[in-house]
């Protein structure tokens, strides 16, 4: 089913965990602080909650994209990002 | 741990005749063109459409030799495609940087025959309507210095079709990934960026960028003299063509060899003149590939598919043979050192993810680790693949991870504080005075 789910730009991100704490749904934190997302779309009142994590991110690296957002599925004529 | 000793075989293995390596002609383009024939011209080639080298590039199969085997012909309609969307001419980089430490494949390609991979990559610009093409080589290496006399002497005979570039990148692992490689050409900086979009849709200066490894460019080279049908005249019909292997470790005669894929184990050791004595395992791939067991991987075919039933992937061509008195732990333990060091320090998960699964490993090859010790590194080695920019931590996750199933025997023995190595000197290279820490703000080491 399609949906909407929560990215993460991983260079921007500083692990300082306000996704967590506004979107326990989607999003736990590894023992670095570092979110882990489950990309299982978000539906209903969940996504308001994603929409004000995605607001709150103090440096702009969480996003709500339209699933399935992947380089490789995006873009079907593309190249995987797999290597090895 | 089971052992395999393979000598070499009194009839040594008959090896395809080779086609990158066979006639080494150096920078000297009149013997290239003697042995290979002259440029070959390209017909019918319109802007923003592919050119007719693209489609029989996709139906000679080649596969890209840099570790991830996707198709190439598919690449570069898919450069072709973002091109024409984006009204936007494209841009070629080859990549000769050859990051893999225990690989040398693509310095001795360019060493031998820099002309093949200059021409495929002006075939290349050509074909998918590109003007320039960038090939770039660890700045240190003696690449750079070989493809530049190179270009020079293409210059003094009329020069090419497209403008060629030769670059010289930070001499770091991860500034041969992609992104990296092309925010490297495009900016000046050889870190990897946040992706998508991709380097075929948005890589240089933001333009649709076909990049490919050195030795993909010297068969698109062949591919457009000879065609496609030859191409596919030797390997495994999935994956067809040649692939230059680097072998090192427990052979007689380390080094390059060229094979047609699908060639097995066994087959590659005799062609390095055999095995040195008892051999347990071997790094496939590369750093970012993976550990198999000898006996498993044996008479495996080396093709993507091949190699899976045993873990392995030929990956960059890397083939590294661990003698059964070596330790795979303490050798895998000073790899991801290695590995996390190499760490650009942008993503959290990679760089205290990966420094966190050194430390266990470095705890483990010691014989200090204990069981929920195992219990927490195999819980990180889950968290961290797919949590970076780039696959970097994924690919020393994955080498990680292989060597706890290979070495699983040793993995007992250590967590009760014993090792059965005989051996005390290292067969994995791990280059000089690069095991640091990610550093706090990439800065100049980058550019
Ligand atoms: C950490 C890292 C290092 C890499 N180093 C190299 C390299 O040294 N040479 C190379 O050709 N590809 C390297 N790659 C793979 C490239 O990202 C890319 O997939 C490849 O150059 C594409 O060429 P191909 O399609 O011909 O295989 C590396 C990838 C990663 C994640
Ligand atoms: S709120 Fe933003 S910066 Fe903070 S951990 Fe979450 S994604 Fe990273
Ligand atoms: S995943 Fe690691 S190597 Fe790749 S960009 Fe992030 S920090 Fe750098």
């Amino acid at each position: 089913m399609s949906g909407h789910v929560v990215i993460v730009d991983r260079i921007a991100c500083d692990g300082f965990g306000t996704c967590a704490q506004l979107l326990p749904e989607r999003v736990i934190l590894d023992e670095w602080g570092y979110p882990i997302i489950d990309a299982t779309p978000v539906h209903g009142s969940e996504r308001q909650h994603a929409k004000r994590a995605v607001n709150a991110c103090p440096r702009l690296a969480l996003s709500l994209v339209k699933a399935p957002h992947d380089g490789a599925t995006r873009t079907p004529a593309g190249p995987p990002a797999a290597r090895r | 741990m089971t052992t395999t000793s393979t000598p070499a075989p009194p009839h040594a293995p008959h090896a395809s005749a080779p086609r990158l390596l066979g006639e080494p002609v150096g920078v000297d383009l009149a013997r290239h063109v003697a042995a290979f024939g002259p440029l070959p011209a390209q017909h019918g080639v319109k802007r923003g459409h592919a050119g007719p080298l693209v489609a029989e590039v996709e139906r000679s199969g080649l596969a890209g030799r840099g570790g991830g085997w996707f198709p190439t012909g598919r690449k570069m309609q898919a450069v072709v495609a973002a091109a024409h969307s984006a009204r936007k001419d494209p841009v070629v980089v080859v990549n000769a940087m050859e990051g893999e430490p225990a690989a040398s494949k693509d310095s001795v390609l360019v060493h031998r025959n820099p002309h093949l991979v200059l021409d495929g990559a002006v075939l290349a610009a050509q074909a998918v309507g590109a003007s320039v093409a960038y090939v770039v080589a660890h700045r240190g290496g003696r690449s750079v210095g070989t493809l530049e006399r190179a270009v020079e002497q293409r210059a003094a005979r009329g020069g090419d079709p497209v403008e060629l570039r030769v670059l010289a990148a930070p001499a770091r692992y991860v500034a041969s990934e992609e992104s990296a490689l092309a925010n490297f050409v495009g900016e000046g900086i050889g870190l990897p960026v946040t992706v998508p979009p991709r380097v075929f849709e948005s890589g240089v200066r933001r333009r649709p960028t076909f990049l490919s490894n050195a030795e993909t460019m010297a068969h698109i080279a062949l591919v457009a003299r000879r065609g496609a049908a030859w191409f596919r005249e030797v390997g495994d019909p999935a994956q067809p063509g040649t692939m230059l292997v680097s072998v090192s470790g427990a052979v007689a005669n380390p080094g390059v060899i060229e094979v047609p894929t699908g060639t097995t184990m066994r087959q590659i050791l005799g062609l390095a003149g055999g095995t040195t004595g008892p051999v347990s395992a071997a790094v496939t791939g590369g750093y970012g590939g993976s550990w198999v067991s000898a006996s498993a991987a044996i008479d495996l075919p080396w093709t993507p598919d091949g190699l899976r039933p045993a873990g392995g992937t030929p990956g960059a061509g890397v083939l590294a043979v661990l003698p059964s008195e070596s330790c795979g732990l303490v050798e895998t333990a000073r790899v991801v050192q290695w590995m996390a060091g190499q760490s650009a320090g942008q993503c959290g998960p990679c760089r205290f993810g990966l420094t966190a699964v050194s430390q266990d490993f470095a705890a483990l090859a010691a014989a200090r680790l204990k069981g929920t010790g195992l219990a927490g590194l195999e819980k990180r080695l889950g968290i961290i693949p797919g949590r970076g920019a780039c696959r970097h931590p994924d690919g020393a996750v994955r080498f990680a991870a292989s060597a706890l199933e290979v070495f699983a025997d040793e993995v007992k023995r250590h967590l009760s504080g014993h090792c059965s190595a005989g051996r005390r000197t290292y067969v994995l290279p791990v280059p000089a005075g690069t095991v640091t820490l990610p550093v706090d703000r990439p800065g100049e080491e980058w550019r």
